[in-house]
Formats: structure tokens, C-alpha cells, sequence
């Protein structure tokens, strides 16, 4: 046994190293490979970590001059005066009236937008339209500030006289339009996720479109309809450029949005606009604020993407 | 023969239906004016940004001049110039980084909580607000990596900003390309690599091409971020040419070199109070909004040919 596999060896010996050596390489260079792009996938986690961890490391030095407490009660943020108060309640207050009027627009547009494309528009009108929703979403938020500033605000100056320059009203209505697509593509999603048999059922039974609509379709979408709104009350706190343009600068514990306040994005974007030195108290306390903004959106992009998850399987 | 009730319930249900008919007209005509609003809104912008910025858009010195304290003889030269470069600098960090990842992602990862780990962080990434991204550059490029306010910061931040898109675009793509595909390859006796490099990728070329697209016209489009890192400055030079005429030929300063793009350019006009300046900020918006909507455009349009186009 032993002296014929001898023989074999001898005889196969320069080929089979030559072809393993050959394999060896071949299989060193595909892990090599797989590994850079292991790597750049894993470039994603590094982001995010990176992101928090600069969030939390400057923040961390603010909370050290501020006490939480403070931060979160205190209804004056004035960081940079001479007697600074740091409370971001005027900021929190700015941010979620421009939302609340940006999802009074986006909402009813969009669902309406999203149950028309799903159930009533024909062939032909779904693909004009989404095109169009598509470029209205790409259009840069910097030219979205100016229609605010110059197109809106003037236009309801002369519907509500009396109204100031920079307000939240005009803000509030251009980011619910900007955020219409993202609502209304994503329910539309969700409804046409919903069997046809579901729909055949409700005819059968006489009902009609907007019956089936509205009774048989939305209720089944609904987990999925809500991700969009939550995902849209995300993109409209994160929303920075209109309100900074077309808000105000002024931080103003108000809920009405015919007054002109500063958002926490528009604190951020105003502040990164001066020349602070870096680590002093009104440079980290951008971070403080960037970290509220950061948590709010987070906390809704999980809850959006759990309720998301949920309806997906279901059928 | 019908009995006066059974008349009256025929009416009755007749009535009915005609109501609900009725419903259903008026309910697809609220729905016609609510699509309306998005493509009314697009035109008004449209429209009203080329009434009040057309006396500087005809103008050719709009295009060569400098920025400059006078509205009349301020132009979009260095914003036109940064904004190219920035874009180079974007489309080199993220287009090679999101394309590797979402083969790995696609292609090669196992199914583990490590790849799950990834696959949150990427979708979690794409509904972080932009302006956070802005944070991260100004506390991590611009102090901690000390590479200051220059293009290479703001082209690396647009990159992380517009990853999750090329990412997501790519990994779609790849998914359309049937398993079929890649098991003909593996039965001649193709390495993954061989299988990725020579099939996958190719026949996922448009896809990706039509991400990249989008994503490098959201970028171009970018505000927040730029603005965070502290480059809204006046800016009346040029950086320094990356092509010489002298060898080597290429040079790199310009990758540290002071800048301004399209969209902060606008910005500073527009937060001006004289009206001499929002012409040229509405002019400047018009460039930006027709270049992304050429470039939202055509790669909307490619990516519906390709749908219709392609049969496996």
C-alpha cells in the first residue's frame, strides 16, 4: 500500500503542488477579497459609531459646564449671551410646531395621494406620476428655503396681515409639501402590498372603490401607512435648511406658528455660521443640541421601522 | 308584481348606489388635485426662481465673475469650480466604498448578527438628517483629523452622506440578477471573485449607475452639512489647479484648499437683506434645481427603460 501511494507521489508530486500552490493563491487572493469588502460594509458601522461618538464626546463636555436638569427644563437657551441659559425647550417647541403644520399638509395630501395612486389612478397616470413625485423629493432643500422665504411668506402676508417676515407657518407648509413624496410613495407601497384577493372580496360584496378603499385596503396598510407618516415626522424635524432661511434665528418658547422661531437645526446652522472657537461652551452646545435631534430621529426611525417590519409579515 | 314597499326599497337602494357612485367620482377628483400639488408646487418654484433670477441668468459674466460685495458684479465662479471639485472628491470616496459594500452585503455575507448589525446601521444611516453628518465632519475632519474647512472634508462628507444611497441602489440591483447566472459561472469552475467581478457587477452596471446618479445629485443639492463645517466664507479665489502642465501633472492642494459650492453661495445671497441679491440667489437656484432635476431626470427615466427592457 504504502510504496504505491510512494509512487503515485513521486510520479504526481510537481503537478498537484503546482496546481495546490496554484489553489492556495487563488483561495488567499478570494479571502483577501471578501475581506476588503467586509471592510467597506463595515464602514457603515463606523459611521454611525462615529456620529454618536462625537455627539456624546462634545456633548459630554457641555453637560459638564450645564446640568441635565437645566438642559431639560429651563425654558431660555441664550448660549451665547452674556448670561447664558441653556434650556432647549424653546428649540424643541420651535422644531415640533414647524412639524406639526408640515404633517397638517403632508398627511391628508398624502395619504389621499398615496390611496388615489393605488386604487383609482390608471396604468398610464401611476407611471406620469411617480416620476414627478421622485424629482419633487430631489429638489434641494436650499431652493425649497427660498420658496418659503420669497414665494410663501409674501403670499400669506396677504391672506394673514400682520404676519412677520420669518415664521413658521410658511417653514412649516413648504417642508409638508417637500415631505408629500416620501408619505405618499411609501404608503402607496404598503396598500399595494395588499392582496388583490382582499379587494375582489370587498367588490364581490358590492362595495365600491372608495368603499374598498378606504374600509378594506387602508385598514390592512395601516401598520405600514403609519411607518410613512412616522418616517415623514422624521425627515421634517431633521429638515434644516428651509427653517433656517425661513423661521427665524431667534429661539422662542412659542407653539404658534405664526411667530418666528428658531428650530434646533436652525440653532446649529446659525451657530456653525459664526466663527466659534472650538471647545468652548456655544461650540459644544451645537453637539447638545445635535444630539436631541439625533435621538428624536432615531427613536422614530426604529419605531417606524419595527411598524414597517410588522405589516411586511403579515401576508 | 312589486308591492308599494318593494318599490320603494328598489328606489331606495337605487339611490344608494347613485351616492356611493358619486363618492367615488369625487373622492378620484380630490385625489387628481392632491397629485396636483406636487407638480403645481414644482412649476410655481420653478417659474417664480426664473422671473426673479433671469436678468443674471442671461448675463455671461454671472458665470465668470467672483463673488463680490456689489449684487451687480457678483458671480458663481468659485461656487461653480468648488462645487466640481467637492463632487469629484465625493464620487471617489463613495461610489468604490458603496459599491464593495452592498456586493459584500449581497454576495458574501453570512447570515449572522454581524451582517444584521450592518444591514441596520446602512438603514439607519439613510434617515440620519443631514445636518448631522455635518456635526460628525466638523468634530471628526475638520479638529480631530485637522484637515480644517477645505474640499476634502466636504467632499468626504457629502461621500458619507450619499453612501446609504449608492448602497441601496447597488444591493438592489444585484438582487434582479437571477441565481441562474451566477451558477453557470460556478460551474465552469469560477471563483466568487471571478463570478462577482465578471458577471455581477457587470450586469448590475446600470442600476448602480442610476444610484450614483441620485445620490451624487442629492449631494450637489446639500446645504446643512457644508454649512456646519464652517464654510460659509467669502471666497474670491480659486483653488489650485489639480492638472499642471509640468510633470507629475496632477497635484493634490487643492485637495486643502478654501472653497464654496453652489448651494452655500445661494445661501449667502439669500440670507442678505438687499433684493439686489436675491436676484442672484434665484439665479443660482436655478442652476441647481436644473442640474438635479437633469440629473434626477435622466436616471429615473434609465432606471424605467431598464424595467421595461430587461428579461432574464
Amino acid at each position: 500500500m504504502n510504496t504505491v501511494t510512494q509512487v503515485l507521489n513521486n510520479s504526481l508530486t510537481p503537478q498537484i503542488s503546482d496546481r495546490l500552490s496554484k489553489n492556495f493563491n487563488r483561495h488567499l487572493k478570494e479571502r483577501v477579497i471578501e475581506f476588503i469588502l467586509m471592510l467597506a460594509a463595515f464602514s457603515a458601522v463606523l459611521t454611525t459609531a462615529a456620529i454618536m461618538g462625537i455627539l456624546l464626546y462634545e456633548s459630554y463636555g457641555f453637560f459638564e459646564h450645564v446640568s441635565i436638569a437645566d438642559f431639560l427644563t429651563d425654558t431660555v437657551w441664550t448660549p451665547l449671551f452674556e448670561n447664558p441659559r441653556y434650556g432647549i425647550l424653546p428649540l424643541v417647541s420651535g422644531t415640533l410646531t414647524v412639524t406639526g403644520v408640515a404633517l397638517l399638509i403632508a398627511i391628508p395630501i398624502g395619504t389621499i395621494s398615496a390611496i388615489y395612486l393605488s386604487e383609482f389612478a390608471s396604468h398610464r397616470v401611476r407611471e406620469t406620476v411617480k416620476p414627478i413625485l421622485e424629482l419633487l423629493a430631489g429638489v434641494p432643500t436650499i431652493v425649497f428655503g427660498f420658496f418659503a422665504l420669497l414665494f410663501i411668506t409674501p403670499l400669506l402676508q396677504k391672506i394673514i396681515p400682520g404676519l412677520p417676515t420669518f415664521n413658521m407657518l410658511s417653514s412649516g407648509i413648504v417642508i409638508g409639501i417637500m415631505i408629500i413624496p416620501y408619505i405618499a410613495s411609501l404608503s402607496e407601497d404598503a396598500m399595494r402590498a395588499v392582496p388583490m384577493s382582499m379587494r375582489e372580496g370587498s367588490y364581490a360584496m358590492g362595495a365600491t372603490r372608495f368603499q374598498t378603499a378606504i374600509r378594506v385596503v387602508t385598514p390592512a396598510a395601516i401598520s405600514g401607512i403609519v411607518a410613512a407618516y412616522i418616517l415623514g415626522i422624521s425627515r421634517a424635524i431633521g429638515e434644516t435648511m428651509v427653517v433656517a432661511i425661513a423661521a427665524g434665528q431667534q429661539p422662542n418658547l412659542t407653539f404658534n406658528p405664526m411667530d418666528a422661531a428658531a428650530t434646533i437645526t436652525a440653532y446649529i446652522v446659525q451657530v456653525a455660521m459664526g466663527d466659534l472657537p472650538h471647545g468652548s461652551i456655544g461650540y459644544q452646545s451645537i453637539f447638545a443640541a445635535g444630539l436631541v435631534l439625533m435621538l428624536m430621529t432615531l427613536t422614530l426611525n426604529i419605531i417606524g421601522h419595527i411598524t414597517r417590519k410588522r405589516y411586511s409579515e403579515r401576508y | 308584481m312589486m308591492n308599494k314597499q318593494q318599490t320603494k326599497n328598489l328606489n331606495e337602494v337605487r339611490a344608494m348606489i347613485q351616492r356611493h357612485k358619486l363618492n367615488d367620482y369625487i373622492f378620484s377628483i380630490i385625489g387628481l388635485l392632491c397629485l396636483m400639488v406636487g407638480l403645481i408646487t414644482l412649476l410655481t418654484l420653478f417659474i417664480d426662481l426664473i422671473l426673479q433670477g433671469y436678468p443674471k441668468l442671461l448675463s455671461l459674466s454671472f458665470y465668470t465673475d467672483f463673488p463680490s460685495r456689489r449684487a451687480s458684479s457678483a458671480g458663481l465662479l468659485s461656487a461653480l469650480v468648488g462645487s466640481s471639485l467637492v463632487m469629484l472628491v465625493t464620487f471617489l470616496s463613495a461610489v468604490p466604498m458603496g459599491v464593495m459594500a452592498a456586493i459584500y452585503l449581497e454576495e458574501y455575507a453570512p447570515k449572522n448578527w454581524f451582517s444584521d448589525l450592518i444591514e441596520i446601521n446602512v438603514s439607519n444611516l439613510a434617515a440620519v438628517p443631514s445636518i448631522i453628518y455635518g456635526l460628525l465632519a466638523l468634530g471628526l475632519f475638520v479638529y480631530i483629523l485637522d484637515l480644517g474647512q477645505s474640499i476634502v472634508t466636504a467632499g468626504l462628507t457629502l461621500g458619507l452622506l450619499i453612501l446609504p444611497v449608492v448602497i441601496v441602489a447597488t444591493r438592489e440591483s444585484i438582487r434582479s440578477i437571477p441565481i441562474a447566472i451566477r451558477e453557470a459561472a460556478y460551474a465552469v469552475g469560477a471563483t466568487k471573485w471571478q463570478v462577482v467581478y465578471d458577471h455581477v457587477i457587470k450586469y448590475s452596471f446600470g442600476g448602480i449607475l442610476t444610484g450614483v446618479i441620485i445620490g451624487m445629485a442629492r449631494a450637489i443639492g446639500e446645504t446643512a452639512p457644508i454649512i456646519t463645517i464652517g464654510a460659509l466664507t467669502f471666497i474670491a479665489f480659486l483653488p489650485p489647479s489639480p492638472v499642471t502642465t509640468t510633470a507629475p501633472f496632477l497635484n493634490f492642494e487643492w485637495l486643502s484648499s478654501g472653497f464654496t459650492v453652489l448651494p452655500i453661495q445661494m445661501f449667502s445671497w439669500l440670507s442678505r437683506p438687499s433684493e439686489a441679491f436675491h436676484v442672484n440667489a434665484a439665479a443660482a437656484g436655478v442652476i441647481i434645481i436644473l442640474v438635479t432635476l437633469i440629473m434626477n431626470g435622466f436616471a429615473i427615466r434609465m432606471r424605467y427603460k431598464m424595467r421595461k427592457n430587461i428579461k432574464w
